[in-house]
């Protein structure tokens, strides 16, 4: 028998494995218990927004496009809250799992690991950004702001923005002491990104060098992306959008599952 | 098969500069209830977290039930149920829904699960809860229930630490029925303690840590005769009564004293035992009982508080 040695530091990659499955059905489990109370802001939310600044403010609004201010922002919605809905998930949500209910340590005193649980919690959240999509999409219909088919690939692609919001701000959390401190990256991070990532204003709108700002934040690629599939006007530049959101979901959750270990395996 | 399902050898476990765990070695057999005493900080709890792969070993050889703890954790992890020294049930989910979701680690199918539920609802006495909210229930309710969870995939070895600490006397002496029912049915069961009574009614065989070391180690009436001896007398006695007693004691053999504060113990390990009579003394301040494991556990981990932070 050989005597270990642990003390260098642990480099594994992250391990896949199907238990991760089992945490997302544990959230699951949790939200078709309180569901009732978890449906109101996701749906109410959008709603508003649509009408107040799609229909209201809208009315006011030139565009340098052919389009109606509702159409113009319906795509952008579809990205700026799924992100919300992702980023509150593995934010407070993992938060309050993590250091409240100590259900992680639960979790991880069965054969799950914490690898299993980073990915549970990041799959789950790109689940809540999935449902929050539904919603829009079908706000969107409703109220005329669609014009393409092509429309119904923004639900299989939104998978990608969610798993990217919630491994960037499953990251966050992990390093997180107080809750208090889940609302810098929520001020600093999130919220300017609802605003200008070109959601309610094309960015070309912009000094040139805000564009290059904002090519490098995650919420301008869904925006971009999905505003080409409501009009149905895909591009090749789209892929590239795509791509910059798979890379990104990938380090970062490599970096929240580091993160996590060292946090939690001590 | 080898009779040892958890073997220790040279266990270190160290955080930066502080050693929680210096070197110890035990090993626990199959289907005995195992103890593991200490005061707090003595590295019990680190202990039994490197055994249930929840710590990665600094250095030294763990296995349990044959495989390396570094190597083979998720099978390890599915052998054991962990009822770990914090409540952790899940407050969002109902009582067989916390139990359901926990199978689901271990990947039970749900026709299974749901016999199993049954099964370990009825073994701890929870069967009417199985709808009740986590926070509707009471913490002796709350500790049978995280025992119902570590018992969900039929755990070869269950790793209780601290199963009844803050639980009231009557929920105390379920968790031990529970417990001891368990033994006999072959389970391995391995806990840390502080209750010396607990290690008593429950443990075949116990060591007691202290400051990370093993520092003893066998069967609690084995433990008891030889460290604290077969009776203690307990005597309130100050100035010139004190340094009478301390007189008589000195002369009488097998028999040896222990001064704390204005107590003085008398253990009486054997020979013809002490007569008390002869001390004049007020019967009140004067305690006569059976040695128990207390008494060892305070003579070899001090009474002091030199320990506390």
């Amino acid at each position: 028998m050989s005597v270990q040695t642990a003390s260098m530091p642990r480099i594994d990659l992250p391990t896949l494995s199907p238990l991760a499955f089992r945490v997302w059905q544990r959230n699951r489990d949790v939200y078709l218990n309180i569901w009732r109370a978890e449906v109101v802001w996701p749906l109410v939310d959008p709603l508003i927004t649509l009408i107040a600044l799609g229909i209201g403010l809208g009315d006011f609004v030139e565009l340098p496009v052919e389009q109606s201010y509702i159409q113009f922002i319906a795509p952008g919605l579809l990205a700026a809250f799924p992100m919300w809905m992702a980023a509150g998930e593995t934010g407070w949500g993992s938060f309050f799992r993590m250091e409240n209910h100590r259900t992680f340590d639960a979790i991880m005193a069965t054969p799950a690991t914490i690898d299993d649980v980073v990915t549970g919690e990041i799959l789950w959240a790109s689940t809540r950004a999935c449902i929050s999509v539904v919603y829009i999409l079908v706000l969107a219909v409703a109220f005329g702001a669609v014009d393409s088919v092509l429309a119904v690939f923004v639900l299989p692609i939104a998978f990608l923005p969610g798993l990217m919001f919630g491994s960037i701000s499953l990251c966050w959390t992990s390093m997180a002491r107080s809750i208090s401190q889940l609302n810098y990256f929520f001020a600093a991070f999130i919220t300017p990104q609802f605003w200008l990532s070109g959601v309610f204003f094309p960015l070309s709108e912009l000094p040139g060098w805000v564009q290059v700002v904002a090519w490098f934040t995650p919420a301008k690629h869904a925006v971009d992306v999905y505003r080409g599939l409501v009009a149905g006007d895909m591009e090749v530049g789209h892929l590239g959008d795509i791509a910059w959101m798979v890379v990104v979901t990938a380090i970062f959750y490599c970096i929240a599952v580091f993160a996590m270990r060292k946090r939690l395996v001590k | 098969m080898e009779p040892s399902i958890i073997t220790a050898n040279d266990l270190v476990k160290r955080y930066g500069d502080c050693t929680a765990v210096d070197g110890i070695s035990f090993s626990v057999a199959r289907g005995e209830c195992f103890g593991i005493l200490g005061p707090n900080g003595a590295g019990k709890t680190t202990t039994i977290r490197m055994i249930s792969c929840l710590s990665p070993v600094t250095s030294g050889e763990l296995s349990v039930d044959g495989m390396q703890a570094h190597l083979k954790e998720r099978r390890i992890k599915s052998i054991l149920g962990v009822v770990p020294q914090e409540d952790n049930l899940d407050p969002d989910l109902s009582v067989r829904q916390n139990l359901r979701a926990y199978s689901r680690y271990f990947n039970m199918p749900a026709d299974v699960a749901a016999e199993r539920i049954d099964e370990v609802l009825e073994l701890m006495q929870l069967s009417a809860k199985g709808k009740d909210r986590i926070d509707e229930l009471s913490g002796g309710l709350k500790r049978r229930l995280t025992i119902a969870r570590g018992l969900i995939n039929q755990p070869k070895i269950l790793v209780l630490d601290e199963p009844t600490t803050g639980l009231d006397p009557q929920a105390r002496h379920l968790v031990w029925q529970k417990l001891r029912l368990l033994r006999q049915q072959g389970v391995t069961i391995l806990l840390t303690t502080h209750y010396m009574e607990e290690a008593s009614h429950l443990c075949d065989r116990v060591v007691i840590l202290n400051k990370g070391k093993v520092i003893a180690e066998g069967d609690p009436k084995g433990m008891i005769a030889r460290y604290a001896g077969r009776d203690v007398v307990e005597i309130q006695a100050e100035g010139e009564e004190r340094a009478a007693v301390l007189r008589r004691v000195e002369a009488i053999d097998g028999v040896t004293v222990e001064e704390v504060a204005d107590l003085l113990y008398v253990y009486v390990r054997g020979g013809n035992g002490f007569d008390v009579s002869a001390l004049n003394l007020d019967e009140e301040r004067i305690v006569q009982r059976r040695a128990n494991l207390e008494d060892v556990f305070l003579m070899l981990t001090g009474r002091g508080l030199e320990d506390d932070e």
